[in-house]
Formats: C-alpha cells, sequence, structure tokens
C-alpha cells in the first residue's frame, strides 16, 4: 500500500478511470449476489443491479449526508447521527456514526438483535484523528467514511477515502495506508500509519457466517444505542429520540430496553460486565460461534457464560507466535500468565489481537482486561 | 485449466445452485462466464498488494486469475471471498509471494480464502507473519504445487501454518512443499473428506497434521527434518472435536530430529524432537507401508490427550486414540536418542532404545468389559518385521511421587485384527 503524499499528483489517489471503476461496481455486485446465493433482485420487478452503471457512486459526496463538502461532517436533513455505548477500538480515531432511512422507511425494533432496517438505509461511519486530543477546537482530520448500504440484494460495505484537502471522498475497494498524527490525551505527540481496510476486510467482521454469508450492521443494537447524545437541540436518549422522530416502526421506551455497559464509565457497570463488553465488540465479530475466528472455539460474546468457551484454562489453538510462551487464554487471578493479556498488548503482526483493522495497543481497554483477570476467582470446577 | 476440471467445476455450481433452490444456474452460461474469465496475468511491480488485491474483489466465480512470474512484494495479507476462483502462478519457484514487508493491522495471513470452490496452484508464499495460506469454511479446496516457506530457516518468530485448510470439505493438497513453520507446514484442521499426498514437508515442528477432521488420507509424503514428521491430534475446546478416519500409509518419514521451535503453550510445542508420527486421541487411524527411519526419540507414539496434564474442560471431547491399527510398515534405526522434555522423560522408563511403537496404555475405563477394551477400542499391531513395542503404562506414572509404571512390551494384548478404512473419495481425484 502506497503512502498518500500530499505531494503526490492526484490521479495518483485513484488509480482507475470512470469506466473501470464501473467494471469493479459491476464486480462486485456479483459478489453480493453469489454471497446472497440467489439473485432476488432477478425474482422482483426491480431492474437487475448489474446495469445500475451509477452505482456505487465514486464520491462520497453522492450519497447527500452533509451539509456543504462534508467538511464539517454536519448531517444533511434526515440524516440522524448517533453513538455507542462501548464502541470498536481504532488506533484512537474518533468516529462519527450516521443514519439515513429512505423515504417512509422504518426500522423494526429488537431487543436483544441488530435491528432490521430497511432496504436503502444508508448507514455511515467517518474515522477521523483529532489534531489535539486535549483540545478538540483545533479540528480533526478526516481519514475515511465507511458506507454500508442496506441494497435490495443485502447490505455492502464501501470505503471512501477522504483527500488531504478534505473536500471529497472517494471510493477505493483497495483500501489504503495513511500516516497521521495528533497530539494524544496525555500531551504526547503521536504517529500512527493508519490502515483503511479493503472491501473483503469490511466483510471480514461484518459477515455472518453460514451457506449464505449476509453482510450486516453490527452496531445498531438496542444495548448499544440506549445512551444520551448531544443532539444540536439538546442531549437526549437515542432510542427515545429515533422513537419521537418515527424511524422505529413502534416506540420504545428506553428504561425497557437493554442497555450494554460503556467500558470505561464504572457507573454503567462491575468491572466484569465492562471487561465482557469491551471484549464483546472489541473481539466477538470474529471470536463468536459463527465468526471467522470460530475455529478456535473462543467465544466472546457477552451472553457467554461458560468461563471454559470465554478463556478461561482453555488451551490456545493455532496461536503460533501469540501464546508468549503462556499456557491458557486465561488464568483466573494471574494476567501475566494469560494469553489474553499478552496479545491484546502486543502491536506486532502474528501476535496482535485483534489482527485487523487497529495497529495500536488500546492501552485504557488492556488495563481494564488485565484488572478483570487479576479479580477474576477461579472457577468453582478447577478440573484438569 | 483441462477440460474435466471445466466440467466438474460446472457440474459444483449448478448442484450447489440446485440446492440452493437457486434458478439461475445455466451450464451454458458458467462456461461461457468462465471463458470470459480474467486470464490476464498479473505482474508484480509497483502497488502490486493494491491490483491483486482489487484483482481479487473484482473476482467473479469461474475466474482464473493468473500471476506472471516473479516476486510479488506484498505489505499486507491478501483475501479472497469469491467461489468457484482459480488462482494460478507459473511455478512455485518461479511466482512467489513474499510477505517479509507484511505490516501489522492488515490481517494474521499471507493469503486468505474464505469461500469454496478453490483451486490454487504453481505459486509459493514466502516468510508470512501469520500464517501463510489460510483457507476457511471452503467445500471443495484444491493446493497443488504450492510452496510454503520461511526463508530463513527454522525459528520461533516464523509464522504458524504454511498451507492451512480449516473448517473445510473436500480437501486436496498434492505436490505441495511446506518449510519453516513454527506449527505444522501441512495443516488440515476441523474438516472432512481429505487427501493429502504426494507432499514434502521439512524443517517445521510438524511436516503434516491432521487435527478434528473426519476421515483423511495421508499418502505418499516425505517428512524429514521436522521435530515430528506426522501428526494427527484431536484436540478439546474446539467446535469440530473427536477426530476420527484417518489412513497414513506409504510415507517416508525420516530423521525428524529438529529441535521442536514452536511456541511454548502450542500443543505441538510438547511434540519431542525425534518424532516420526505421533497419533493423539484419535480414532480410527490405520498406519501401513510407511517408511521410519532414525527418528530419534520415538518413530510412532500414540498416545491419549492425558499426557499433556493440561486442563480442559469439555464434556463431550474423547482423550483416548482407540482403533489404532500399525502394520506392515518398514522400521530401521530411530529412539536413539530420546529428546525434549516429555521424550527425556520417558525414556527413563525404558532404558536403552526407545521402542519403535510407543503407546502411553491410558485407556477409558468406562468402555472395559471384563477388565478389557473391546476388540474395536484396541491397538492393532501386526507385520512391522522387527519393530519393538511398549506399553508404557503412563496412567500409573508419577515421577515427582517416585510411582512407577509397569512398562510392557508384550504386543499379545494388542494384535487383534481391523478392518482397513475405506479410502476417502475426492470428485476428480483418482
Amino acid at each position: 500500500m502506497a503512502d498518500r503524499s500530499p505531494l503526490a499528483p492526484r490521479e495518483e489517489a485513484c488509480c482507475f478511470s470512470r469506466s473501470s471503476w464501473h467494471t469493479v461496481a459491476a464486480a462486485m455486485l456479483v459478489i453480493v449476489l453469489s454471497a446472497t446465493g440467489c439473485n432476488r433482485a432477478g425474482d422482483s420487478s426491480t431492474e437487475s443491479p448489474s446495469v445500475d452503471t451509477n452505482w456505487p457512486p465514486d464520491n462520497l459526496s453522492a450519497y447527500g449526508l452533509f451539509v456543504d463538502n462534508g467538511a464539517t461532517q454536519e448531517p444533511a436533513e434526515g440524516v440522524v447521527p448517533y453513538d455507542l455505548n462501548t464502541p470498536l477500538f481504532s488506533d484512537y480515531t474518533d468516529k462519527l456514526r450516521f443514519i439515513k432511512l429512505p423515504a417512509g422507511g422504518k426500522i423494526d425494533y429488537h431487543a436483544d438483535d441488530v435491528f432490521s432496517f430497511p432496504i436503502g438505509t444508508v448507514i455511515a461511519k467517518t474515522f477521523a484523528y483529532p489534531l489535539d486530543m486535549t483540545d478538540p477546537a483545533k479540528g480533526r482530520r478526516l481519514l475515511e467514511t465507511r458506507i454500508l448500504e442496506h441494497r435490495p440484494d443485502g447490505w455492502v460495505g464501501l470505503p471512501y477515502i477522504w483527500n488531504e484537502e478534505q473536500t471529497e471522498a472517494t471510493l477505493d475497494v483497495a483500501g489504503d495506508t495513511v500516516q497521521v498524527e495528533w497530539r494524544h490525551t496525555d500531551g504526547t505527540q503521536r504517529k500512527n500509519r493508519y490502515l483503511i481496510p479493503n472491501a473483503n476486510q469490511c466483510k471480514g467482521c461484518h459477515e455472518a457466517d453460514g451457506t449464505d454469508k449476509p453482510m450486516r450492521p453490527l452496531g445498531p443494537t438496542a444495548r448499544q444505542l440506549n445512551r444520551e447524545f448531544p443532539y444540536n437541540d439538546g442531549a437526549e436518549n437515542q432510542l427515545a429520540r429515533w422513537s419521537k422522530l418515527e424511524l422505529l416502526s413502534h416506540s420504545v421506551d428506553s428504561h425497557d430496553a437493554p442497555q450494554l455497559p460503556v467500558w470505561d464509565d464504572p457507573a454503567t457497570g462491575s468491572v466484569n460486565d465492562r471487561a465482557r463488553a469491551w471484549l464483546e465488540i472489541n473481539c466477538a465479530h470474529c471470536h463468536n460461534p459463527d465468526g471467522p475466528a470460530k475455529n478456535s472455539g473462543l467465544d466472546l460474546l457477552f451472553a457467554q457464560n461458560k468461563p471454559a468457551k470465554f478463556g478461561v484454562y482453555k488451551s490456545p489453538v493455532a496461536a503460533g507466535r501469540g501464546t508468549g510462551g503462556r499456557l491458557y487464554d486465561i488464568v483466573p487471578g494471574k494476567p501475566d500468565e494469560s494469553i489474553f493479556m499478552y496479545r491484546l498488548a502486543s502491536d506486532q503482526p502474528q501476535i496482535m489481537m485483534p489482527e485487523l483493522g487497529k495497529r495500536l495497543v488500546h492501552t485504557e481497554g488492556v488495563e481494564l482486561i488485565r484488572q478483570w483477570i487479576a479479580e477474576m476467582p477461579p472457577p468453582d470446577d478447577n478440573k484438569p | 485449466m483441462s477440460f474435466a476440471r471445466k466440467l466438474g467445476l460446472a457440474f459444483i455450481m449448478v448442484a450447489a445452485t440446485a440446492l440452493l433452490g437457486c434458478d439461475r444456474a445455466d451450464p451454458t452460461d458458467r462456461q461461457a462466464n468462465k471463458q470470459a474469465g480474467n486470464t490476464q496475468p498479473i505482474e508484480p511491480g509497483p502497488d502490486v498488494q493494491k491490483r491483486l488485491q482489487r484483482a481479487f474483489i473484482a473476482a467473479k466465480p469461474g475466474d482464473v486469475i493468473e500471476l506472471a512470474a516473479g516476486t510479488f512484494e506484498l505489505t499486507g495479507t491478501l483475501s479472497l471471498d469469491v467461489k468457484d476462483v482459480t488462482i494460478r502462478g507459473q511455478g512455485k519457484d518461479k511466482t512467489v509471494l513474499d510477505l517479509s514487508g507484511q505490516e501489522a493491522g492488515t490481517g494474521g495471513e499471507g493469503l486468505q480464502v474464505t469461500a469454496g470452490p478453490i483451486l490454487i496452484e504453481d505459486l509459493a508464499i514466502e516468510n508470512a507473519r501469520g500464517d501463510a495460506l489460510k483457507v476457511t469454511g471452503a467445500d471443495g479446496v484444491t493446493i497443488r504445487r504450492v510452496r510454503t516457506e520461511w526463508t530463513g530457516g527454522p525459528s520461533e518468530k516464523n509464522g504458524s501454518y504454511g498451507i492451512y485448510p480449516v473448517q473445510c470439505k473436500n480437501v486436496l493438497v498434492e505436490h505441495c512443499v511446506a518449510s519453516g513453520a513454527s506449527d505444522a507446514g501441512i495443516y488440515v484442521g476441523q474438516s472432512q473428506n481429505i487427501i493429502v499426498r504426494h507432499n514434502r514437508a521439512t524443517h517445521n515442528v510438524a511436516g503434516i497434521e491432521i487435527e478434528n477432521s473426519i476421515d483423511a488420507d495421508v499418502y505418499e509424503n516425505h517428512t524429514s527434518n521436522n521435530a515430528g514428521g506426522i501428526l494427527v491430534f484431536s484436540l478439546p475446546n474446539l467446535p469440530a472435536k473427536n477426530g476420527r478416519g484417518c489412513r497414513v500409509f506409504k510415507n517416508e518419514i525420516v530423521e525428524n530430529n529438529h529441535p521442536n521451535f514452536a511456541g511454548e503453550g502450542n500443543i505441538v510445542a510438547m511434540v519431542p524432537p525425534g518424532t516420526g508420527l505421533m497419533i493423539m486421541a484419535y480414532d480410527d487411524v490405520e498406519v501401513f507401508d510407511n517408511t521410519f527411519q532414525d527418528n530419534g526419540t520415538v518413530n510412532v507414539g500414540i498416545l491419549s490427550y492425558l499426557v499433556t496434564e493440561k486442563k480442559y474442560d469439555d464434556p463431550d471431547y474423547d482423550p483416548y486414540p482407540e482403533g489404532i491399527a500399525v502394520h506392515d510398515n518398514t522400521f530401521t534405526g530411530g529412539g536413539d536418542m530420546p529428546a525434549g522434555e516429555m521424550g527425556k522423560k520417558l525414556s527413563i522408563l525404558v532404558g536403552g532404545k526407545f521402542p519403535d511403537i510407543a503407546y502411553d496404555g491410558i485407556v477409558d475405563e468406562k468402555k472395559l468389559v471384563e477388565g478389557k477394551l473391546p476388540d474395536k477400542f484396541r491397538l492393532s499391531i501386526h507385520d512391522n518385521g522387527d519393530a519393538d513395542f511398549a506399553n508404557l503404562d503412563l496412567a500409573n506414572f508419577d515421577l515427582a511421587r517416585l510411582k512407577f509404571p509397569k512398562v510392557s512390551r508384550d504386543l499379545a494384548p494388542h494384535t487383534g485384527s481391523r478392518t482397513a478404512l475405506r479410502p476417502v473419495q475426492l470428485r476428480e481425484v483418482q
């Protein structure tokens, strides 16, 4: 992956001509169709998307999600910003989330699963580095906006990369690497080669497993959304706001809805609950019984209550160097004997976890897991 | 692509589509699709990571992605998630995917495939930071004339697996070369219906490993200079457990005496250097017509998982090796320099040369009938020339408490006859 130098001619930022982009676009549709097993669009009266030569758009602005050119990330009319209780760690980027429903479209609310969104829903997530984390007023550098679009054939993930001028983001299915620098919360100057994932890597997290392997959104669940958001007209619970805006098919009382702890807010849950929330959001998109890392047998979903399944005295399977010479994923009371700590605290490929979508160690999250393991009592059934 | 293979793939696609109840599969379309497939070779050179990754994302079922000769200097994992694609180089010494420059955060593999059927042939993957070639969840995997290698030689810093299909069905790995893996050179795990043949695995911790799988044929391979030549393992706490049905035959398993360079904590780290074949907790394994030569600790070890002394919590897991047959093999040398913690510890039990075939003797007492294992669970060891045998009775071995087992060299209880296992059948494979 080439660095995106500000000195590089603009043409080099995107190697594909418009027509070749459409070849890729058409090919991606074939992927979508083959991934869903059946050409459902062909069964209905809608036009086959393989002849929709204007989709996917080359430029993010075609989605009309933001006012002006999107540099301020101010949502356009009908676009709703939202936030999650415990987000995935992405190298200390700020993540700005937005959802736009098709006209008249409603979301089917599910208390314990990702909501069902109408065809035409667009979910956007912009990744940005604040220039100075101690002073947000100094502005930020937009890196990429990932689009999840609900097409008639299923969800499609599209990575749009922001230009150096911060005036437009363009589609590149192959991803990229961007050199970034910022002042961290502790006042130190930090650098990172930030990775923009390719379209397959989007699927790596967003694809449910099974025969058809459909993609799906991960974040917008009741327990993630059940929190306040600082809207322009005042703070309000997001589920209450979505109910009021009639985005949901029926009104939901946030007090009746489940709530995921905020990983770094002790008021929202015990160390155990916050650690399990952090592990689910950062690990369980792969480490679940149907996920891409199911062959490891490790299940880090919050609901998994069998200690052996979430790592307690579990021997590694294919960890290679990732064991760090340690015997079990988790040894209760002994974080320094637990493979979890070794892998979470590493930034080396083959050792570090998660192995995708980040390069930096989430120091604060790792400390939470350390405390969780240190305070963990041995399991009752501690048999050899 | 041969005509036979085209037909075969067309058949698979039609069959798969018919199963899914779709109506868009037309064999003529599929043929046309293949002929229109991209066969323009991709050249190495600048921006190759993006060029290859774009090609992999844009591929359509039936496509052939052809890679030119040369070294492709990659900076991250390449991934393919499209069914029925062929990735073809110009030869396993000519087309090289070099992962030396792989950056953190790009993934844990050199080449990662998550859709099948898949055919990968005539290329090499060198110096992957993690696994070289991983295929997950594919039905129909052919990996042919592929080389996976860590060119700096054996090192704990090398990636784990060379050729690594996992949770797949109908797997063929043939004419491959695997070297330098810090776990297994060729590993097939949690899969069904497997043929691993005509490969060469050297200088890995494990040359070839079959793990938690059902029905595998491992034959006419050469394994030498690994810590362990061939491993057939069944491990707990995995989604697919209780591996069964494995034929290991006509292999050369020679001088697997390399120091074990696996990271501590990995199951293969406990394999003693000098192991020819180790069967652990697997059921229904038939070992015949192999050549075992000069494996310094033991030519054939048959063990339960309990000897690892690792904790596990998995009530459905069966840690005992049962229904193991070892017959008509040729043994030359070996057992004369037991190595590794386990090899040294056990060698004090036997005095002098370690036996060619060593069995831990740990049995599932629940299965005993009048104090004996029923015939179908017993070992069947016969016609192995002058190979010697020992039942180490490890259930009664506790060095710390100075408790020593009754080692028995008597083969009489272990010569039950057994019906030969059925050969594995794969479509298109003779």
